[in-house]
């Protein structure tokens, strides 16, 4: 009589010799006990994934953040649907006919507008270098421009106070002008300085020393970094006057040169625009041509009013180089085949913005994996230290009966293991790191972090365990039991 | 049918160019409910006989026939199986995990052969009331004597409930009195039908089993005592292969 210590068992001969498979659960355990085991020594090990994968995370939080505040600019000078035709010197063989050159006139516009199907909009621009004059002050701006109304569009502007001029007044020449929030805060003051929007319709503003009505304006263009570095301002000016006496020196320097950064916003802010006859019939003589000095005249040799430039907005941008050959055909025909314009688009723009976007990405990136690379080969060392301490317990464990999988599973679970571990640290790590980053510099893009990013960070930290884990797994499983068993 | 069957198995080893053979050509029959011992100095080829009778290693050539199954050739894979279900070791030096209690240590063959969790439990624990050490069960091995170490290790191979248990100098690293008892615990094992194999160097630890197999030079000579057979059951057939 046998009385085994187990309960009725099938007779031996029909015990199945297939393999159960080891049981997941119980391996995990073993892993995280050993990892609990040896704590200092893990963590040790983890610190590689942790920081591969928060570098990881914030490096795309940041880039993003930037690609959005580039967009935002992008956007803010309106789009890659814009085109603008701009004078050109004449190619090298076409030299012996500059006399005969026309430049960019309105009759351009009128035969864009009958013979160019693919343009939406055309914006004829007369730019004048101009000092404005008022209250006192005098400010040099960045663009005062005789324009249509239509420009309102191209130029993505609205207007906030007052009214734009209409085809009205430029029927009649009319000095009216709309002004930009620059324009505005140079010779009136801002908003920040005065302690009150100012508003200055109906005031006399002075062009190179013409009198112009101003019946417009527009609003305050800014970035959403600007306008949280301004409320940052307004909360510590807030903060200051409850905490203490209020700071009376005179008001920062307000200029350009502070925000370089910024200059798309800064260029749509300090503007006047006035109707296109106005500025002809009053600024001719001075009227910018830029890069191509022909006659000086503000007529062209055909006596048609000279432009400065052309802004044009095209139906999609999908048909980019169709629109742009449109055009060309025009105004080559226009040009009597003196290609005296060139034209720029946007897309050069948002090329380097996505080049940049691309370097700062792929350089991140690459720091970021040569940390996991680290924390990879951390892992690696710790295993194949760990797997010679425990020569004898993958003896034991052949002994009674473990497969050469169910060894490689063990360690290979255990590698895995500390590297989601060390993944999930550094996806906490990294939202902390991002917060640190925005609360050191709040007026800068924020950083934005994105699921795909932490998904992918994650993904990495388990291939990593995985990668570090296949060769001590390789090494544990093939040990010879009878050896194991004899190391000590 | 004999439980095993050894037929002319050689293992040969080369070691700097020098030939070993670590067994020559030995045939051995073992059967069901024997209680046997593998005795010879150090280098005579016990072990290596025994881990090959054990699945731990393949010989060089010869068959060996294991509960109706041929075994030679099988794959690692196999043969891990076959340890796990048919073989049941217990060591000189107890090789309980250290991190383990004494409870998981006893459910780590089962681990290995998928047996739920909770049927998993309660063979352990019946393998351990079965060597008087169901009370230790939450203990770590090094919380336990050498002697209650043993037992534990015993009760991990029995767990499976093997054909055959192999025991390689159990009381090697314990006392004489513990170790009387380890081999009490042997013979009452063998009383209750199970097939035993003890591997040592020491005659009179020998001298408990009624069949004892002499290993010299990895050649084999035998010895019966029919008075260690006890009158309970006849005595084991002692056949040498032909």
């Amino acid at each position: 009589m046998r009385s085994a210590p187990t309960p009725a068992q099938a007779p031996a001969a029909t015990v199945p010799l297939a393999h159960g498979s080891i049981d997941l659960w119980m391996t995990v355990g073993v892993g995280l006990r050993e990892i609990w085991a040896h704590k200092f020594r893990s963590l040790l090990t983890m610190l590689g994934i942790i920081l591969g994968v928060s570098s990881l995370v914030a490096m795309s939080a940041l880039v993003k953040g930037m690609e959005v505040g580039a967009k935002e600019a992008l956007i803010a000078v309106g789009g890659l649907q814009k085109v603008r035709v701009e004078p050109q010197e004449l190619p090298v063989e076409q030299r012996h006919l500059q006399e005969q050159a026309v430049g960019i006139t309105i009759n351009d516009v009128y035969a864009l507008q009958a013979s160019a199907p693919l343009v939406k909009r055309i914006s004829p621009e007369i730019r004048i270098p101009a000092t404005a004059s008022a209250n006192g002050k005098n400010f040099r701006t960045f663009m005062c421009l005789g324009v249509w109304p239509v420009a309102l569009e191209l130029t993505e502007h609205v207007i906030a106070h007052g009214r734009m001029f209409n085809e009205l007044d430029d029927e009649m020449a009319r000095s009216v002008c709309v002004i930009g929030t620059g324009t505005r805060n140079e010779l009136w003051g801002s908003p920040e300085e005065v302690g009150r929007e100012i508003v200055p319709l109906g005031e006399t503003l002075y062009v190179n020393g013409l009198p112009f009505t101003i019946v417009g304006m527009f609003p305050h263009y800014e970035s959403e970094q600007e306008r949280k570095a301004r409320e940052l301002a307004r909360q510590q000016a807030a903060l200051q006057s409850t905490n203490a006496p209020a700071a009376t020196g005179p008001a920062r320097d307000r200029g350009r040169g502070r925000r370089g950064s910024n200059f798309a916003f800064w260029i749509k802010n300090a503007t006047i625009y006035m109707p296109l006859n106005t500025a002809y019939m009053k600024f001719r003589s001075g009227i910018t041509y830029s890069g191509f000095r022909g006659s000086s005249s503000g007529e062209g040799n055909i006596g048609d009013p000279r432009l400065s430039s052309l802004e044009l907005k095209i139906h999609s941008v999908d048909r980019l180089a169709e629109s742009l050959q449109q055009i060309r055909n025009v105004l080559m025909t226009t040009h009597r085949g003196i290609e005296d314009f060139s034209f720029r688009t946007q897309e050069e723009w948002a090329e380097n913005i996505n080049a940049f976007i691309r370097n700062a990405r792929r350089s991140g990136g690459l720091i970021a994996g040569i940390s996991l690379l680290v924390g990879g080969i951390g892992i690696m060392n710790i295993m194949l230290a760990s797997i010679s301490e425990r020569v004898r317990e993958i003896g034991i464990r052949k002994s009674v009966g473990a497969a050469t999988a169910d060894i490689f599973i063990q360690i290979l679970v255990e590698s895995v293991f500390i590297a989601m571990l060390g993944g999930l640290a550094g996806l906490l790590t990294s939202v902390a790191l991002v917060r640190l980053i925005s609360s050191f510099s709040p007026t800068e893009n924020a950083p934005i972090i994105t699921v795909l990013a932490l998904s992918v960070a994650f993904g990495f930290s388990v291939l990593v365990g995985v990668l570090a884990g296949l060769f001590p797994a390789v090494k544990a499983a093939r040990l010879n039991p009878i050896q194991a068993l004899r190391y000590e | 049918m004999a439980l095993v069957e050894l037929r002319s198995v050689s293992k040969i080893y080369h070691l700097g160019g020098e030939e070993i053979r670590a067994l020559d050509d030995v045939s051995l029959d073992i059967h069901e409910g024997e209680f046997i011992s593998i005795i010879g100095p150090s280098g005579s080829g016990k072990s290596t006989l025994m881990h090959i009778l054990g699945c731990l290693d393949s010989p060089t050539h010869g068959t060996i026939q294991l509960d109706g199954r041929m075994i030679q050739d099988a794959s690692t894979r196999e043969l891990a199986a076959i340890r796990n279900r048919k073989i049941g070791f217990v060591f000189q030096f107890f090789n309980l995990l250290p991190k383990l209690s004494v409870l998981q240590n006893v459910e780590l063959p089962m681990i290995y052969s998928g047996i739920a969790t909770r049927q998993r439990h309660q063979r352990a624990l019946g393998a351990l009331q079965a060597v008087d050490l169901a009370n230790r069960a939450k203990h770590r091995p090094s919380q336990l004597s050498g002697g209650q170490q043993q037992r534990a290790a015993i009760a991990r191979a029995l767990v499976n409930d093997p054909r055959i248990i192999f025991a390689d100098e159990p009381t090697g690293n314990l006392d004489s009195h513990t170790g009387e008892a380890i081999l009490a615990l042997f013979r009452r094992l063998s009383r209750e039908g199970r097939t035993i194999v003890l591997v040592t160097h020491d005659p009179e630890i020998a001298a408990v089993t009624p069949r004892r197999i002499e290993i010299r030079d990895g050649k084999i000579a035998e010895k019966v005592d029919l008075t260690l057979a006890g009158l309970d059951r006849p005595p084991a057939p002692a056949v040498l292969a032909p």
